[in-house]
């Protein structure tokens, strides 16, 4: 037990010598959290819309007053031909053309499926696409108001329910959690651990009474603390500086935030026990954990639209459950109840890489 | 009971055989050095000894334990340095004595006399970071570190590597002074000036032992007269003396070259007039006692015939 405390005693007082590290462990939530929070805004804010009305009867009218009242659009003007749409575009000053059919109402009337046609600037495509869900969202309320049972082609995105404001903000906070743990836990791990095997300590922790297990809990023990200062950093500036909305149970979301720890830490283990070196423990952190943690959790783009070979190969990735009880709790006040599927295959992983990291760390250098 | 029993021990990395049926004992408090070249297996043989590695075949015990079954009885009561003693640079001189002192379940204080000798050395810089020592006194610290909890063998893989003449010196001191106290020691070095400070050699050669013997029974056993020869040009010497046709053995030494006959009547007067005949100057031919370095060399000629 004296052996177990001096060398926990020494892991804090590594990472606290070390402090580029520990700038960079404390400085990247908030950072990452500013920077996402105010840089990278991806909502819409009084996108100029012109209409191009053929028909202009009443429904049009109607369908046009809608859009004007959202506060996502204003129309500033009215189009007469097609040919002018070019023009506007290549000036910059519209960000959407919204066109109706000729007879518009009339063939509402009579049962048929008018078309209104959307055409944005997808010179900036991530806009353009935004704009283009907003309007045909707007389009398929009324069209729902009109006649509920009656069904058309057009789509809505279900995560547009629960973030009614479509604040990009409220969604990338789960996402970026996830994505700090995943750096801080098994990334900061797996090079501590192979730092000592690389500068030939390890032979001598192993030639110790040290039990391996001590090692590998003195190891990970400092970075479930740290990691878990993250958590709260994340959440107070959420709350404070950018008014996310938090629904749920704090005692779960903390719970879970653990939860997704331990299984960070448990693969930072297991590739430390297969990297002989900081440099390659630090590539499979980076190339095989926190890449898929931000491109196929669901963090940045949507599982749903993902090639569907993508969409199984997220099924292997923590993030991607984290995200979902997350979103769920922050959102929709979900409780575990709801919630007992995501977190038992978390549960079923974080087990699964403890034994198998146990199961690769060597009690001799073979 | 012998500290080290080892028994036709083998061992391979890939298609490489790193060790070829190693057989030897250390004798309690006895000084027992390996030496060799790079790569002649030492450091695999000290893993071994360590439990850090496991045998192909053979058996090994330390301390009356087999190193595969009992590993963890042995890794408590040894004391190892590694080839790369990884002190961590970023701990003070003091926090690195701590720490092993307490990883090994004692502390600086309980066996403070132990280490004093060497330690009293360190303490000036106690505070200072272990990355900013010299290497004299990285090594120092870091035999402190394995001796602190009092290991009855003690097992140090090439520790004055890298390490200046002076430091190199102090250190094997210091080695005689803790073979005073009882403690069993197995060193290893590339060195063969530091191979007379030991009381039992063996040497090693492609993971093989070539001969165990106290140094002066190495050096006595010789049965060639060994010539310290000198000559204007010693590189054009060389040449020279390595397609005469009754040269068994020529090794450059330092500023001379160490010259080997075949012939029983060899005559020294006689070859320093064949080398001036061949166009020589300031010819020297000497006798010379054989070093250990001679015989390790003539070994390693023997069983490269051999093979």
């Amino acid at each position: 037990m004296q052996s177990f405390r001096a060398f926990i005693i020494k892991e804090f007082k590594q990472i606290y010598r070390d402090k580029r590290t520990l700038l960079v462990l404390f400085g990247m939530p908030i950072i990452q959290m500013l920077l996402f929070g105010f840089a990278i805004r991806n909502e819409v804010e009084n996108a100029r819309v012109m209409v191009l009305d053929r028909s202009g009867d009443a429904v049009t009218r109607q369908l046009t007053g809608k859009i004007d009242a959202s506060r996502y659009f204003t129309i500033t003007g009215q189009l007469q031909r097609y040919d002018e749409i070019d023009s506007y575009f290549q000036q910059g000053n519209v960000d959407e053309v919204v066109i109706f059919e000729e007879d518009f109402a009339r063939r509402l009337e009579r049962g048929e499926r008018p078309a209104v046609h959307v055409v944005t600037d997808a010179s900036n495509p991530n806009l353009a696409q935004l704009i283009q869900q907003y309007s045909s969202a707007i389009l398929l309320d009324y069209q729902q108001r009109r006649a509920p049972e009656s069904r058309t082609g057009l789509t809505t995105r279900v995560n547009m329910l629960f973030n009614p404001q479509l604040e990009s903000v409220n969604l990338f906070v789960p996402g970026l959690i996830a994505v700090i743990l995943m750096l801080v836990s098994a990334l900061m791990t797996s090079i501590s651990i192979t730092r000592e095997k690389e500068m030939g300590n390890m032979e001598i922790l192993l030639v110790s009474p040290l039990h391996p297990g001590q090692i590998i809990i003195g190891k990970v023990l400092p970075y479930l603390v740290l990691a878990f200062v993250n958590v709260l950093t994340v959440l107070a500036l959420a709350q404070w500086v950018f008014d996310v909305p938090f629904r749920g149970s704090y005692g779960l979301f903390l719970a879970e935030s653990l939860l997704f720890i331990f299984t960070a830490l448990a693969l930072g283990v297991f590739i430390s026990a297969k990297a002989s070196d900081q440099q390659t423990a630090m590539m499979v952190s980076l190339a095989g954990l926190l890449l898929p943690t931000v491109l196929l959790s669901g963090f940045i783009f949507p599982i749903s639209s993902m090639p569907q070979p993508l969409q199984w190969l997220s099924h292997i990735i923590p993030a991607r459950w984290f995200l979902v009880i997350v979103r769920s709790i922050m959102l929709k006040d979900s409780g575990l109840l709801f919630l007992w599927k995501e977190t038992l295959v978390l549960v079923v992983m974080t087990l699964g890489f403890i034994a198998l990291g146990i199961k690769s760390f060597k009690i001799r250098l073979e | 009971m012998q500290p080290v029993r080892i028994h036709n021990l083998q061992k391979s990395y890939g298609g490489i055989q790193a060790l070829r049926g190693i057989t030897f004992d250390v004798q309690e408090g006895e000084l027992f050095g390996l030496i060799g070249p790079d790569g002649a297996g030492k450091t695999t043989l000290f893993r071994i000894i360590t439990t850090l590695l496991k045998p192909d075949s053979g058996e090994a015990s330390v301390l009356g334990k087999d190193v595969v079954d009992e590993y963890n009885a042995i890794r408590s009561s040894i004391g190892y340095m590694p080839g790369q003693f990884a002190l961590y640079q970023d701990l003070s001189v003091r926090e690195n004595m701590n720490f092993f002192a307490s990883v090994f379940g004692t502390t600086l204080e309980q066996n403070y006399e132990l280490v004093a000798p060497i330690y009293r050395q360190l303490e000036p810089f106690e505070n200072r970071l272990a990355g900013a020592l010299s290497g004299g006194m990285k090594q120092k610290l870091a035999l402190s570190c394995a001796l602190i909890h009092k290991p009855a063998l003690l097992v140090l893989d090439e520790p004055t590597t890298g390490v200046d003449a002076v430091s190199r010196k102090e250190f094997w001191q210091m080695l005689h002074r803790l073979k005073a106290k009882g403690i069993t020691i197995l060193v290893s070095t590339p060195y063969m000036d530091e191979a007379k400070q030991c009381d039992r050699i063996a040497l090693m050669q492609n993971g093989g032992i070539l001969s165990i013997e106290s140094p002066s029974a190495v050096t006595r056993q010789f049965d060639r007269q060994v010539w310290s020869v000198r000559a204007g040009s010693k590189y054009r010497l060389i040449q020279f003396l390595r397609g005469y046709e009754h040269a068994e053995s020529v090794q450059p030494f330092g500023e001379s070259i160490h010259y080997i006959d075949y012939r029983a009547g060899f005559d020294p007067a006689d070859f320093k007039q064949m080398l001036e005949r061949n166009g020589f100057q300031g010819v020297q031919v000497q006798q010379v006692a054989p070093g250990i370095e001679d015989v390790f060399i003539r070994l390693m000629e023997q069983e490269e015939t051999y093979e």
